[in-house]
């Protein structure tokens, strides 16, 4: 097997701008196949960014992006993806089923319609996310967890290779959280699909993910815990004085003096965060 | 009442206009985008007026004006949303000039209480043809964008990864929603088109929850008030686009109502698997 076979993704080089912002800047690094990969970094950082250019909606300014071996194509079957931004009408009174049905061939044009064949398929992926009583239920008296689990059920629709998740665990509570990671670890290691599960609390993903992948200053760092998340990479990262606690089990990264994450956090008023960033 | 010509054209005029709204309505609704139907209504009030001057049917001032106008809102796109402020003001504007249109055409008075408020009993057998006219026209249009509609309006973002063109898109409906809306003035006026676009398929909204169901109840909801409406205004001498608005916003509030109580009764119910429930809705 030679390299462009195992590495589902790779960024030779690759500049991400958007709005003549550089995101990420001169950026290389590759992504195996079935890898669980942490992608960790301040609001900002470019989380989002990575994840629209590895779909194929933001092109590289510079370098070269690949994923599967192959420029990226906007609606690529191949990816799932749940988006961070999810435009649920607080008041959408149109039940699961039909929700998650909407995005089976929801780019071609004419009337929809369902093959028996796309209604199994939804049947058996919404029974193996444990989703399956939400199929009649409209999504107006759904909770954020069942939301989740019931967009994770759509982004595992027609067997993708690669999971792009972009900060699933937000708004749900701790028992959620963990839910959901476990049963996109368990989905992912029995189909051997590649992950990307961006978050912002490094602890709970330790058990489940293979590598990490940091984030921030237009940078990126990865590798795994051991390797990446050390005060000396961490802070030429962020360009900062960072410190790494390791804690019963859990690992803490603070920053010292002028706290460069809180400042990050200050432009993204969705998700508020404690001024010592757990990452 | 059927013996009579004008009430026959009255209930056929009134069922195609109906199931049109009806069925575009309901993705207005979907979409959260009821405030361009009701835009689209005042700025076809300026067309029809403009129209009339200048000696043209007010049916094609009204199509012209309002599909130009609902292109022109989908090509704005998201610079429009949250500008109602803005908006508010060129319909006022609107309706402004289909005043001064109206203040130089003196031949008619009664002509722009019909614009504004409808004048079904009116209609003559060639607006029944401009009507089932335009309605294949919208009908066909929204058949074909429908699949592509649905999956942008309920998840823009993962529609726009998969490739789903959402300007086009949502231009391509909000012209298709101008279609609508002049058909639907043509019963009940240009200032009352929520009657029969936004009443009946809110109404739907609230008693099915799947998008078929949904949509099939939307356009008989439409249906059934508007022929309903229709013979009431028989009986009592009522106008017709009055009873309408009536049965629309009963039903509207009824359904509500119903659900209400459906929703504080599963609340009572207790907690479903163990889990929390949202407190608001």
């Amino acid at each position: 097997m030679n390299v462009s076979e195992t590495n589902v993704i790779e960024l030779d080089r690759a500049t991400l701008r958007i709005g003549g912002r550089s995101i990420l800047a001169d950026t290389s690094f590759a992504i195996r196949r079935g890898e669980f990969i942490g992608v960790l970094g301040p609001n900002g950082a470019g989380k989002t960014t990575l994840m629209r250019a590895i779909l194929g909606l933001i092109p590289p300014s510079a370098g070269s992006l690949r994923v599967f071996g192959n420029t990226p194509q906007r609606g690529d079957p191949a990816i799932g993806y749940v988006p961070q931004v999810r435009t649920v009408l607080p008041d959408l009174r149109v039940r699961g089923f039909d929700f998650i049905a909407s995005s089976v061939h929801g780019e071609r044009w004419g009337m929809p319609s369902l093959a028996r064949a796309d209604r199994k398929v939804i049947d058996a992926t919404l029974l193996a996310v444990g989703a399956r009583d939400l199929a009649e239920r409209p999504l107006s008296e759904m909770s954020g967890g069942e939301r989740q689990r019931l967009l994770l059920a759509q982004a595992l629709l027609g067997e993708p290779r690669l999971l792009l998740l972009d900060e699933p665990l937000i708004g749900l509570d701790y028992r959620y959280q963990e839910a959901v990671i476990e049963l996109v670890r368990r989905f992912a290691r029995d189909r051997n699909i590649t992950v990307l599960f961006s978050a912002h609390e490094l602890n709970q993903l330790i058990g489940a993910l293979d590598r990490v992948l940091y984030l921030g200053n237009g940078h990126a760092a990865l590798g795994t815990v051991a390797e990446v998340v050390t005060a000396p990479v961490l802070s030429q990262l962020y360009g900062a004085d960072i410190n790494v606690v390791h804690a019963d089990g859990h690992i803490f990264v603070l920053s010292g003096g002028r706290d460069i994450e809180r400042a990050d956090h200050l432009h993204d008023e969705g998700h508020d965060h404690d001024e010592h960033h757990h990452a | 009442m059927l013996e009579y010509d004008f009430m026959q054209n009255a209930f056929a005029a009134a069922g195609v206009a109906a199931i049109v709204s009806g069925l575009v309505g309901y993705f207005l609704v979907l979409r959260g985008q009821t405030f361009a139907g009701h835009a689209l209504g005042h700025i076809g009030f300026a067309g029809a007026t403009g129209a009339v001057l200048i000696g043209v049917a007010p049916v094609w001032g009204l199509v012209g004006f309002t599909v130009a106008a609902g292109i022109a809102m989908g090509m704005m796109g998201e610079r429009l949303s949250g500008r109602d402020v803005a908006i508010g003001i060129v319909l006022s504007l609107a309706l402004g000039f289909g005043l001064l249109f109206l203040h130089y055409y003196t031949a008619f008075a009664t002509q722009a209480t019909a614009l504004l408020f409808g004048n079904v009993l009116a209609v003559d057998r060639s607006m029944i043809a401009t009507l089932i006219g335009l309605g294949v026209i919208t009908l066909g249009g929204l058949a074909a964008i429908m699949r592509p509609l649905i999956f942008a309006s309920l998840q823009p973002e993962l529609a726009e990864a998969k490739g789903v063109p959402l300007r086009f898109v949502s231009t391509a409906f909000l012209a298709i929603v101008a279609l609508a809306v002049s058909e639907s003035a043509q019963i009940v006026g240009t200032l009352m088109v929520f009657s029969l676009m936004v009443g009946p398929p809110a109404a739907a909204q609230r008693l099915a929850t799947g998008l078929w169901s949904g949509l099939v109840l939307s356009a008989g909801l439409a249906l059934a008030e508007a022929w309903l409406g229709i013979a009431i205004a028989y009986y009592t001498d009522w106008p017709v686009s009055f009873c309408i608005a009536l049965l629309s916003a009963l039903g509207y509030f009824v359904t509500r109502g119903s659900w209400l109580s459906h929703r504080s009764a599963s609340r009572a119910g207790g907690v479903t698997e163990g889990k929390p429930r949202p407190l608001s809705p």
